[in-house]
């Protein structure tokens, strides 16, 4: 993974001392709570329902065993002993004390981590595929292009306050699992006709108040070009995106007022003055980056004792949602659930990150990575080891066969703690995992994503769910309003809504009636996606509403 | 020394007058882009009232609203050969579409942007434009609702002078100008990026 040089270094603990004296002049009144706020923000600083959150970065989702760790350590000393693994392959924590945020990231600097631009109007976070590096249908692996973006956006100082927050997911897999297509930016890296690394480019997606797909703005950029590409189209948002309306703010919005023929105008117009400046990648750039991502030293020739175990039911039904192909025979990369029953989706507590950081030692090289599920991910674990871990994993509840299936919540913090919530989330992810509590149920089902949002920013990305889920407030109160037909990946979708909205109560049986249908009219093999891209919405509404009117 | 203005990395007198634009009963939204802009105000602002009544002093270094400029260039050329003319633009106004009637920017000793929120971060692209696009290379300088937060973003953009906001140290925010020592990406004032500056080994 990607280590810090002392230029690095420097950066995060200049913002740290920055950071610092930001908070000081705040609590001595020499900064206004406007004034304040977006410095804190970009620092990852909300203040919440509760208690101000801080959201830590983690790029591109990886992390070494010793910064989960140091991770545990901070959760227990400055919040409650766990923390939440958000969409954006992020550690929030709900409960740190806005005085002690100081201290927590000079903490995260000791081990080259930093909640820089996590929040604000501005580059966030640059997130990719979760298997980049060992997917066997990779392209290149993107995390070389994410690190020098990484660089590229932070600090930049024209992009410090933009019209609002921008988010970029880069991919170079054929099968597209970082959603590019539902960002601001979404680049995707492919070889030409050439054999040459080039990249398409995305523009205008994103979930929130107004769910879009991205519009391709150019199909075939060398890949040299990607920053000052990305710059010019930062540039002309940055100088006419909306200021003066927060939901109207988002690149999206400019992008479809002015129609993408327009503004790719505008972009190429911008383009002409830096293509080929300085900030142009190079190969030696690319190359000197590439080599902080070099494999791991693999075993050759293992002895497959996965056999032993076949008629283990509770182990296979592991391996089959748990566990993913790799590109080196005999290793596999393992999922460790984030949605055990009565826990909220994402949340781990300080012990289960230790424990996940000496088992990652143990079975894979000391890396763990954050899937935008809410799940984590050991890459690279030998197949051999998969019994010894799956029997470890399981004791601490962390083996919960559903990866990919129903139980499997992506959910957003929701009212509980966000202080943007219409309603709250976390407590329907519950009661949905109660009632589908039958594991072998679950498996027949199959593949199915279920996502909840709290409200519309969509944080739970409820419209690319094969169900989404969203709370809405209707005169004060707390309803949901389900859609269907949404999907993430090469075959992006957004969902739409089968009707009107829902009391708490009645969530779970909506969700057995949705289930029911499909059972009933599926096609041997169809996935619930295919089934009611297939049938259409009708036969849905209908079990669902139906019985209610009686 | 007693002034809000720095230039570069000190404290200075400020020997500019800026000409302020006349009042008017209106909301305008500067805010909205250049899209809705029109749209939502339904007419353009500053309005050719403003334009026209806008008073310019008859001698001593005046920064004129651009528009205002623009409809009294001729008689103020002797002036501007003079060093005395800059002109200030609002963070909604775009010098790019003047360009033909302004001519050579570099005859203005000095351009200002002016921002009504700290948070208006055009003011960082239009100093990009400026200073990568059109050439621009006399004194830049952020005018309005400018803090010391914003201080290290504007010079990397290409600022060479702030006013300070009356009511903050300026002392204080002289400081904040180096909160950090090796920026990564290129921008106006230093224009490569970190790996081109340094040699940075890998493992
Ligand atoms: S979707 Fe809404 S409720 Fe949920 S975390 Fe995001 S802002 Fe908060």
């Amino acid at each position: 993974m990607y280590i810090y040089d002392d230029i690095d270094q420097k950066i995060v603990n200049e913002r740290v001392a920055q950071y610092t004296d930001q908070l000081n002049r705040f609590l001595k009144n020499e900064l206004t709570e406007e004034e304040f706020r977006p410095l804190r923000l970009q620092n990852g600083l909300y203040i919440q329902r509760h208690a101000p959150m801080l959201r830590i970065a983690i790029p591109y989702g990886l992390l070494s065993s010793k910064q989960l760790r140091k991770l545990a350590d901070i959760a227990d000393k400055y919040d409650r002993g766990y923390g939440h693994f958000s969409t954006r392959q992020n550690l929030q924590l709900n409960w740190p004390k806005l005085e002690d945020t100081p201290k927590i990231l000079a903490e995260l600097a000791s081990v080259q981590m930093h909640a820089i631009q996590t929040s604000g109007n501005c580059v966030r976070n640059i997130t990719t595929d979760q298997f980049a590096g060992v997917t066997p249908d990779e392209i290149l692996d993107a995390r070389h292009i994410a690190e020098i973006m990484r660089q590229w956006s932070t600090f930049h100082p024209e992009f410090a306050l933009l019209p609002r927050k921008f988010k970029i997911a880069v991919t170079g897999s054929t099968k597209d699992r970082a959603v590019v297509q539902a960002h601001d930016i979404g680049i995707e890296f492919y070889y030409d006709e050439h054999q040459k690394i080039v990249a398409k480019i995305w523009v205008g997606g994103g979930l929130g108040r107004t769910p879009i797909l991205g519009t391709v703005i150019n199909e075939r950029l060398e890949w040299q070009h990607v920053l000052t590409y990305c710059e010019a189209i930062l540039r002309v948002y940055n100088l006419y995106g909306r200021r003066d309306n927060s939901f109207k703010a988002r690149i999206k919005i400019l992008v479809k007022a002015l129609g993408i023929d327009q503004f790719r105008t505008l972009v190429e117009d911008e383009w002409q003055h830096i293509k080929n400046g300085p900030n142009t990648i190079t190969e030696d750039e690319l190359d000197r980056v590439k080599q902080f991502f070099t494999e791991p030293s693999y075993q050759t020739n293992l002895k497959n004792t996965l056999e032993e175990h076949q008629n283990n039911k509770p182990f296979t039904q592991w391996l089959l949602r748990c566990t993913h192909e790799h590109k080196i025979e005999g290793y596999r990369s393992v999922t460790l659930s984030l949605k055990p029953y009565n826990v909220a989706p994402g949340d781990v507590t300080s012990d289960q990150m230790n424990i996940i950081a000496d088992l990652s030692d143990q079975f894979s090289f000391g890396e763990i990575r954050v899937s935008h599920e809410q799940n984590l991910i050991f890459a690279d674990v030998k197949e051999n080891d998969l019994f010894e871990l799956w029997e470890k994993l399981k004791a601490h509840n962390l083996a919960t066969p559903n990866v990919g299936l129903l139980t499997d919540i992506i959910c957003c913090p929701g009212g509980d703690f966000c202080s943007l919530a219409n309603a709250k989330s976390i407590p329907i992810a519950d009661s949905i995992q109660q009632v589908f509590d039958d594991m072998d149920y679950l498996h027949e089902i199959g593949d199915i994503n279920l996502n909840i949002s709290g409200c519309m920013n969509a944080c739970g990305h409820h419209h690319v769910g094969h169900i989404g889920i969203l709370g809405v407030d209707k005169d004060g109160s707390e309803w949901y309003q389900v859609t269907l037909g949404g999907n993430q990946g090469n075959f992006a979708s957004i969902g739409k809504v089968i009707g009107p909205s829902f009391s708490s109560e009645e969530m779970p049986i909506v969700i057995k009636r949705i289930i029911e249908v499909y059972i009933k009219e599926r096609h041997e093999d169809e996935r619930f996606i295919d089934c009611v891209q297939r049938i259409g919405f009708e036969p849905f509404k209908k079990n669902v509403y139906q019985v209610q009117e009686v | 020394m007693n002034s809000q203005l720095i230039v570069k990395d000190k404290i200075v007198h400020d020997d500019w007058v800026k000409i302020d634009l006349p009042k008017i009963d209106m909301e305008v939204k500067k805010q909205a882009g250049k899209v809705v802009l029109f749209k939502l105000t339904g007419d353009d602002f500053p309005t050719p009232d403003q334009i026209k009544e806008t008073q310019i002093p008859s001698s001593g270094k005046i920064i004129l609203p651009l528009k205002a400029y623009l409809l009294h260039k001729d008689e103020l050329k002797d002036r501007l050969n003079k060093g005395e003319i800059a002109i200030w633009v609002l963070s909604h106004e775009e010098i790019g579409s003047h360009l033909n009637e302004l001519g050579d920017l570099n005859q203005f000793p000095l351009i200002a942007v002016h921002i009504d929120k700290f948070a208006d971060g055009r003011i960082f692209s239009i100093a990009t434009q400026l200073r990568i696009n059109f050439k621009f290379k006399n004194e830049l300088r952020a005018l309005g609702d400018i803090l010391m937060d914003q201080l290290y973003f504007l010079k990397r953009c290409g600022y060479t002078s702030y006013l300070i906001r009356s009511d903050r140290d300026t002392n204080q925010a002289l400081k904040s100008l180096s909160d950090f020592s090796e920026p990564y990406q290129g921008a106006f004032d230093i224009q490569e990026p970190v790996w081109r500056r340094k040699n940075r080994k890998s493992l």
